[in-house]
């Protein structure tokens, strides 16, 4: 791009750490705790180098207590702490959904507004590794469905950069899912890069024949899959979620009434995920917009499978994306 | 007094260390080459615990096992085809390839994975132990956890369970001294594992899990103490492992002076000096049994190589049973 300011290659990970950084910089009641995050350097090594420079106190390795420090981190927020929690994956955060349901997202209001928890909690999510069942699941769609909390998912490295320091403003619990495949992805940002709003989607593409709606590390096969539809005359307009809760409605919704078809892209399982949560509100919002139903492609309906063919086959595909919207664009 | 060593079954134990050694380093490499995919955990260092173990265990015994597995299940029994199929993620490996090298299950030797969750399979082991007792089978239920799950409080709910209830569980912690990248002492106020069985009134020890035979007699002490209907027992393996954690660890937090010191006790190499000493294995010996070693760790490449991926039609199968029982 020129013209542009002065931007500088960097990575996912590096922009989350030095979004991690700046934070333990601005505000003394800042501190990390999770597993592996000290002497280790992060599960995806995106802590490495803040132990020496912050020390052992505010960058807390703990032990495999994901219950324990996940309720910890509760209770360091209400005791007048900001706690950055990072929990390795999403699939360990089942071990502390008790904490994170029954008192992150509940406290402020049993109390009758007494007792707010101001709690950033991040993890990593996502299939694509052969990892395999127990460590491949994109459970963010499940956390969206608890009124309480927010649910953010940064896919870009701007938004990788920007969204921690918003969400330790916030007052509430806010969790943050960083895809494993993106921690290598590489990229330019500007030197300027900072904060950045949590509430509103965003049009990453614009195209005037179908809207595709997706989060995350989807985001890449539906601008991939935009890219080759141009070249067969099919404009696709790309929408990025960025909060999976609350949704922003408004943003989809006026894409939806200028292309008149919507398709959701969603590495989650189908049934009763944020997919079909999406595709309720366009049909109760924008139903007389449509020129063809609501589609989605979604996670196969199986624990993610080893073998990389199997594991391929059960998530989102590029090329599953481009014929269903071919289908929809020519059939609607 | 030293008791006299049995010379085949000496012989036989040090066969299934070399057997974990070598299947482990043909493991790396074939992930290097990127044959194996997805997490990787060695057991080199730690090979007398699952083989020390797995001796004092009957066909009948269930076992319950971690992400780190390899090592329990070649010295349970199962074929290495079948493991290194697995991790190939090829039809013809134990689980279809649908599981990968953290989730190795085999039905016919009662091994029941393969758990990738930390501190996971330890209640499941109590729930195995409370089938058992409940239907009057007198066995003993094997549960391998790290010193790193012993944090979860999936441990102390089990352990309190199975004290409670009486129930036949071997809770046995290999306790290589560090969680991923976090040392024991950065994560345990006790960091004596055996001493927290005090606290649910349950039989513990501790042993020097480099010394194969040391590990053996242990075991065999606490599984017939379980055997005998006195309730559950806790049994820290002390051990290390060489390798890091993982295929992905750049090992920041140990220094390679403390690995070559643990590398000074070898549990292969200990054994195999102990039993040249007593004049009961000879270079030749040793050299054959890496042959014998060397030719099973082929066979199990060949296989794997020769195997054949599931067919994409599949995807959705093994979600729900196929057949329900009335
Ligand atoms: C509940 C849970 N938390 C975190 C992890 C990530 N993880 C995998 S292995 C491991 C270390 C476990 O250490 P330990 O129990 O000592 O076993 P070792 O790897 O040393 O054999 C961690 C933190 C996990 N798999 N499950
Ligand atoms: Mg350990």
């Amino acid at each position: 791009m020129s013209g542009a300011q002065s931007a500088r290659k960097t990575s996912y990970r590096e922009a989350v750490k030095e979004a991690i950084r700046e934070a333990l910089q601005k505000d003394e009641r800042v501190f990390l705790m999770g597993e592996d995050v000290g002497h280790y350097g992060g599960c995806y090594a995106v802590s490495k180098g803040l132990l020496a420079e912050f020390g052992p106190e505010r960058i807390r390795d703990t032990p495999l207590s994901e219950g324990g420090f996940v309720g910890a981190g509760i209770g360091a927020a209400l005791g007048g702490l900001r706690p950055i929690v990072e929990v390795m994956t999403v699939n360990f955060s089942l071990l502390a959904l008790d904490q994170i349901l029954n008192n992150a997202a509940t406290l402020l209001h049993m109390s009758g507004g007494q007792f707010n928890v101001p709690l950033v909690i991040r993890m990593a999510t996502g299939a694509g590794k052969q990892l395999a069942a127990q460590h491949a699941h994109s459970l963010e769609g499940w956390y969206a469905h608890i009124p309480g909390i927010r649910v953010l998912s940064p896919a870009t490295l701007e938004d990788a950069r920007g969204m921690l320091w918003t969400a330790l403003q916030d007052p509430d619990p806010v969790l943050i899912f960083e895809n494993n495949t993106l921690y290598n992805m590489e990229g330019n940002l500007s030197e300027t890069a900072g904060p950045v709003d949590i509430d509103t989607a965003r049009i990453r593409r614009s195209g005037s024949d179908i809207t595709l709606i997706t989060y995350s590390a989807s985001l890449y096969k539906c601008l991939d899959a935009a890219t080759a539809l141009a070249g067969e005359g099919i404009e696709v307009e790309v929408i990025d979620l960025r909060s999976l809760r609350p949704l922003d409605d408004a943003t989809y919704l006026e894409s939806i009434s200028r292309t008149n078809r919507a398709l959701i892209v969603d590495e989650g399982w189908r049934s009763g995920g944020i997919s079909a949560e999406i595709s309720a509100r366009i049909m109760e919002q924008g139903f007389y917009d449509l020129d063809t139903p609501v589609e989605r492609i979604c996670t196969a309906e199986v624990p993610i499978p080893y073998a990389r063919h199997m594991e391929e086959a059960a998530l989102p595909r590029i090329d599953t994306i481009i014929d269903t919207v071919k289908r929809m664009v020519r059939h609607g | 007094m030293t008791t006299p060593i049995d010379k085949n079954h000496a012989t036989k134990l040090l066969r299934q260390m070399l057997l974990i050694r070598r299947f482990e380093e043909k493991s790396a490499e074939l992930y290097s080459a990127t044959k194996i995919r997805g997490f990787l955990h060695l057991y080199i260092g730690e090979e007398a615990v699952a083989v020390g173990v797995m001796a004092a265990l009957t066909p009948e015994d269930a076992v319950v096992a971690t992400y780190r597995e390899h090592g329990q299940a070649l010295a349970r029994g199962m074929s290495a085809d079948s493991i290194m199929a697995e991790m190939y993620g090829k039809l013809e490996g134990c689980c279809k390839g649908r599981g990968g090298s953290m989730h190795i299950f085999d039905s016919s030797t009662h091994f029941y994975g393969g758990n990738a969750i930390v501190g996971g399979g330890l209640p499941v082991a109590v729930g195995l132990a409370l089938a058992d007792s409940m239907l009057g089978r007198n066995r003993v239920t094997c549960c391998f956890f790290g010193d790193g799950a012993v944090a979860e409080g999936a441990f102390h709910e089990s352990m309190n369970m199975a004290a409670l209830w009486k129930l036949p569980v071997l809770f046995l912690c290999e306790n290589n001294l560090y969680a991923m990248g976090t040392a024991i002492r950065y994560t345990q106020a006790q960091p004596d594992i055996a001493a927290k069985a005090v606290g649910y009134r349950m039989k513990s020890a501790a042993v020097d899990g480099m010394d194969v035979m040391a590990v053996e007699a242990a075991a065999s002490k606490a599984a017939d103490h379980i055997r005998q209907g006195n309730g559950p027992y806790l049994l820290e393996c002390r051990t290390y492992r060489f390798r890091p954690h993982s295929m992905f660890d750049t090992e920041l937090y140990r220094s390679k002076e403390e690995v070559e010191q643990w590398k000074a006790h070898d549990p292969i190499e200990k054994l195999t000096r102990r039993l040249s000493d007593a004049g009961l294995l000879n270079d030749q010996d040793r050299a054959a049994l890496e042959q014998d070693v060397a030719r099973e760790v082929e066979s199990a490449v060949a296989f794997a190589e020769a195997g054949t991926w599931e067919p994409v039609e599949n995807l959705t199968s093994f979600v729900y049973s196929e057949r329900r029982e009335l």
